[in-house]
């Protein structure tokens, strides 16, 4: 039997944490009972859902939210702020499994899975997030497009936990895009999605941020596509240009959900579809 | 819901309509249970001392068996292992042939992935999954044939020296049917795929074995009790009296649970045998999507010809199923889609060809619809290209040449009586002309288009299939003044319990609720055939009607006989009991007058009756990720009568889902034989999100010879919706991909993507 602890509050979760840096930490255990068919039991486990510290959303300076690790799905699409400020977080997390996984997933767990088709991560890099990490040695912030390190690897040490996300305020009339091509309409894992951001200034495009999930083996922000926008007016010219550069820069596979040709050619479709929408 | 009643209801002999409970949505009588989770499946049943059992399986497709060894670093003396030297019968289960061995036997060849080679059982789940970790197979591999095409140039073989599990030839018409086609104005010939599909009941295959005293109890989720006590008496060498099989509670079956079960059954009783204590042996999901039965993968080339002005003169069809590795039901399913192949058409000149060939992939079995989802995805593909040639409308092209009462089918059968093909046809007709498809925006990223499809399906067994199996039911009065229904029809979730109940309370003019249908147990019931081919009301349903009213007869003749001629039959029936003890009827099925069939020529009557049904689909297709969204489903079926509009409604609407599914979704993915898609996480099927709105019309033609004029209607909806939901597809994207796109199950996105390229 594996160890299984349950700390009662933040600096007792770290003070578990270092002591056994070897133990899963759990934030909503969704994806841990399901890989733990074949991977077998862990040694042991930190248990973090629930706790308060973990659990709160949080105004930042400047309209920004800080978003507990351990907030669900279901939290965070009844929070308002986030329905205005970040529809594309929202509409992210709508999606995700069924009610059943949206009431004991949580941001945190989804971020430290680090899947390749984990559907809330696109929505945050596209936000341009910063993730919050702490230790019994102190907090870290880190951009979360440098804390994503490679397939399922992420910037986190072994006596480290995930607390919180910090979604900066967006561009006053950025316009926010979801799209999640999945197997079924629930529970289902995603073949593909995109989560966008960009907004006009003068009717050239003044700042974008197009964020994939699928396509490669982590999350990923689309910089060659978004480089051939910035300050392009939104057309057919642009979003051709778009899409040939994106084809450089994404490396979709075929496995037993989809193929690559399919990967490849939807996620131009979109890009195309959502500079067209700008 | 449209509910168009064409049957007179049954009088009672007490002239009471009202107490007819035949017509009425009465509420599931095995529902309640299932709502609050008292009801017992077989993994919530525990006995004294019970160990759980795992099977040992093949890693390769195709080899020859060397060896297996018990590994050091494991304590052996806390398991027990059997292998095929530890069984008592014969090795084999049994169902048309011997040819599938229960456990391969050293020496022996495998012939697919995941088939069982040794077994293991341990007092709990963890060692006896321990001890499998610790069981090595020697094993020469050798090289394997994966499709059924492949299989036919038989450079590896399989079965036998050709790898043909069985062939058939219907023919209709005097002459070459080439010249016949040759002589049309119009020849559409096409070839069609269509892939294996995993039923997924909700609960996993599993069995629990006992032996007491050279008796072997088996209970267990099943189909069929009747055929497990055969293949156990073969395997264990014993004769029926020793072997009871009891169905529990049952959670979805879907011809899933027609053949496997006997394998599990054995399994679990060798390893019982062996231990000496109960063994259970459930199944988890990825073994059982992994290991267990899936519909046959088909290839049909069809070719119809037809006049100027649409009249189908000439069809010819070649069918090609994959039956895997062993021939369990597969030479009755491709009777089925031959049966079915040439459709609900008027032809003079037909030929139909099937065979079925073995592969090295474990073997594929009963499904809802057995056979005639993959003919009939063949011959609607045909009339949808048909009538859009002609630029005909689609339900013009099939009023001109539906089957019509007194016509005559493909293999020469005269109709007679219950053809509801115009009733279906002309509902859908009626609702497609009160919905119009919304207009396209060229500038939208999305297209609408409608299909329609229009089939029949036979009911009960095939030919002189019911005269051979002579299903008898019982309807006995029980010491405690209730009425028992037994038959070996189990209730899989279609609600057979309940509609016995309405038939046995009606015919004996009772309540329903003084009728109890219990779970069958082959040692307490009567064998009324299996639970499959849509016979169960229709055929099973008759005889309990009948064994009802011979016992109401009964008791209303000892009530007059005793001066209580006056009294109501329930009250009659208490006394009765009191005096006489328990009485009962059993009564045994006689198929109707005039069913003639040739097995040799495949002429005469193919089925006693049959269901008809049309479909029309409406969807919208996302031209960015080629996702298709069902709006709506319109759905016609001729049941003769729904004994339960309700639970009809329900068997419909499932089957159409289910349909819909495998046109869209549902695939199973092989690599190298080895399903690689084992989890409900990615073999796809639909979810109620993913479900249309649909119009259900229950159609009722009665039938002569069915229950208050009931026949089947298990697995017609399983048939047609699939090929309406693919015209449908490619009506919405007419000018943007090409038409042989969708000659091939699933429609998924990726294939619709392919289908758009290769027109631009």
């Amino acid at each position: 039997m594996s160890e299984f602890i349950s700390p009662r509050n933040l600096a007792s979760s770290l003070e578990a944490r270092a002591k056994h840096p070897e133990y899963v930490p759990i934030a909503g255990g969704t994806d841990h009972m399901v890989a733990s068919k074949d991977r077998g039991a862990p040694a042991g486990m930190i248990n973090l859902f629930g706790l308060s510290e973990l659990s709160e959303v949080s105004e930042l300076e400047g309209g920004g939210l800080r978003i507990g690790a351990c907030v669900t799905y279901a939290r965070v699409l009844d929070d308002e702020r986030v329905a205005s400020r970040f529809p594309v977080l929202s509409s992210a997390c709508r999606e995700v499994g069924a009610s059943q996984i949206q009431a004991r997933g949580t941001l945190g767990g989804n971020i430290a899975t680090s899947s390749p088709v984990g559907d809330s991560l696109p929505a945050l890099l596209a936000l341009g997030a910063t993730i919050c990490v702490a230790s019994v040695d102190g907090e870290r912030r880190i951009p979360y497009e440098e804390f994503l390190l490679g397939y399922r690897k992420v910037d986190l040490a072994g006596n480290e936990l995930i607390v919180a996300i910090e979604v900066p305020v967006q561009h006053k009339g950025a316009v926010q895009t979801w799209r999640k091509v999945g197997t079924r309409r629930a529970q289902s894992i995603s073949k593909l999605t995109m989560a966008a951001v960009a907004h006009l200034d003068d009717g050239k495009i003044a700042g974008i941020r197009i964020a994939l999930g699928a396509v490669a083996d982590r999350t990923v922000r689309a910089k060659a596509a978004e480089a051939a926008l910035l300050g392009q007016s939104p057309n057919d010219e642009s979003a051709t240009r778009a899409i040939k550069a994106l084809a450089g820069e994404i490396v979709p596979i075929d496995d037993v959900r989809s193929n690559a040709d399919y990967r490849l050619g939807v996620a131009q479709n979109l890009v195309r579809r959502f500079v067209l929408s700008l | 819901m449209v509910h168009s009643s064409k049957s007179g209801e049954e009088v009672t002999a007490k002239g009471s309509v009202s107490q007819s409970s035949v017509g009425k949505g009465l509420p599931r009588v095995d529902g309640d249970a299932k709502v609050r989770g008292t009801a017992r499946y077989v993994d919530d049943l525990k006995l004294p001392n019970m160990h759980h059992g795992m099977t040992k399986r093949s890693a390769v497709p195709h080899g020859i068996l060397k060896g297996i060894h018990k590994r050091d670093g494991f304590d052996w003396s806390q398991v027990v292992v059997v292998t095929a030297e530890d069984i008592p019968g014969r090795n084999t289960i049994v169902l048309i042939e011997e040819d599938q061995p229960a456990l391969v036997a050293i020496g022996a060849p495998i012939r697919h992935h995941d088939e069982a080679v040794a077994l293991v059982a341990a007092p709990s789940r963890e060692l006896a999954h321990e001890a499998l970790t610790h069981l090595e197979l020697e094993v020469e591999e050798m090289p394997a044939v994966f499709t059924c095409e492949d299989a036919l140039e038989a450079k590896v073989k399989v079965y036998g020296d050709d790898n043909i599990l069985k062939t058939y030839l219907i023919e209709k018409g005097e002459g070459d049917i080439d010249a016949k086609l040759a002589a049309c104005d119009h020849v559409i010939e096409g070839l069609y795929r269509t892939q294996a599909q995993e039923q997924m009941y909700i609960e996993p295959q599993g069995m629990i074995a006992s032996w007491d005293e050279g008796r072997c109890h088996i209970v267990g989720s099943m189909q069929c009790p009747f055929y497990i006590q055969k293949a156990m008496c073969t395997l264990l060498g014993l004769d029926a009296e020793h072997l009871v099989v009891e169905q529990a509670v049952t959670g979805g079956g879907f011809g899933g649970k027609e053949e496997y079960p006997s394998m599990i059954a054995g399994h679990a009783a060798l390893l019982a045998r062996e231990a000496g204590v109960p063994v259970k042996l459930i199944y988890e999901r990825d073994e059982d999507i992994a290991a267990t039965t899936k519909r046959h993968p088909s290839v049909v080339r069809h070719r119809m010809g037809f006049d100027a002005d649409g009249t189908i003169r000439a069809i010819d069809v070649d069918v090609l199923f994959d039956g895997g590795a062993y021939q369990t039901l597969t030479q009755v399913v491709l009777s089925r889609g031959v049966l079915h192949a040439a459709g609900p058409y008027k032809c003079e000149n037909t030929r139909v060809r099937g065979r079925a060939a073995a592969t090295n992939t474990p073997p594929h079995g009963a499904f809802r619809g057995f056979g005639a989802p993959q003919t009939t995805f063949a011959y609607e593909r045909q009339t949808q290209k048909a009538a859009k040639l002609l630029g005909m409308s689609p339900f013009a092209f099939r009023e001109l040449n539906m089957l019509r009462d007194g016509d005559s089918t493909a293999t020469s059968q005269i109709l007679e009586g219950s053809v509801g093909s115009e009733a279906v046809l002309s509902a859908v007709k009626e609702v497609a002309e009160a919905y119009a498809l919304p207009a396209d925006d060229e500038n939208s990223s999305v297209r609408h288009g409608r299909g329609i499809s229009f089939y029949f399906h036979g009911a009960g067994f095939t030919g002189s299939g019911e005269a051979r199996l002579a299903g008898r039911a019982t309807v006995a009065l029980a010491v405690d003044g209730h009425f028992e229904v037994r038959s070996s029809s189990t209730d899989i979730g279609q609600g057979v319990q309940t509609m016995f109940t309405q038939i046995a309370a009606t015919a004996l003019g009772v309540e329903p609720d003084v009728v109890r249908v219990p779970s069958p147990a082959t040692d307490r019931v009567p064998d009324s055939g299996p639970t499959v081919a849509s016979r169960t009301c229709m055929v099973v349903g008759r005889v309990v009607n009948q064994a009802s009213t011979a016992l109401r007869e009964r008791i209303e003749a000892w009530a007059r006989e005793n001066g209580f001629g006056d009294m109501p039959l329930r009250q009659a029936a208490t006394a009765m009991a009191k005096v006489e003890g328990e009485i009962a009827e059993t009564v045994q099925y006689a198929p109707p007058a005039g069913i003639v069939w040739d097995d040799e020529m495949y002429t005469g009557s193919a089925y006693p009756c049959y269901g008809w049904a049309a479909c029309m689909v409406d969807v919208k297709v996302d031209l960015d990720t080629y996702e298709v969204t069902i709006d709506r489903c319109v759905h016609a079926v001729d049941v003769g009568k729904a004994i339960n509009p309700v639970v009809v409604k329900g068997q419909i609407e499932g089957g159409t889902l289910q349909s819909l599914g495998w046109a869209l979704w549902e695939d199973v993915i092989y690599h190298d034989g080895k399903v690689a898609n084992d989890r409900m996480t990615n073999c796809i099927v639909p979810t109620f999100s993913d479900a249309p709105e649909m119009h259900t019309i229950i159609v009722e033609e009665p039938f002569a010879s069915g229950p208050y004029g009931a026949k089947g209607v298990g697995e017609i909806p399983m048939d047609g919706p699939c090929v309406a939901a693919v015209g449908a597809v490619e009506d919405a994207l007419s000018s943007l991909a090409r038409s042989e796109g969708f000659d091939v199950l699933p429609v998924s996105p990726e294939a619709i993507q392919r289908a758009m390229r290769l027109e631009s």
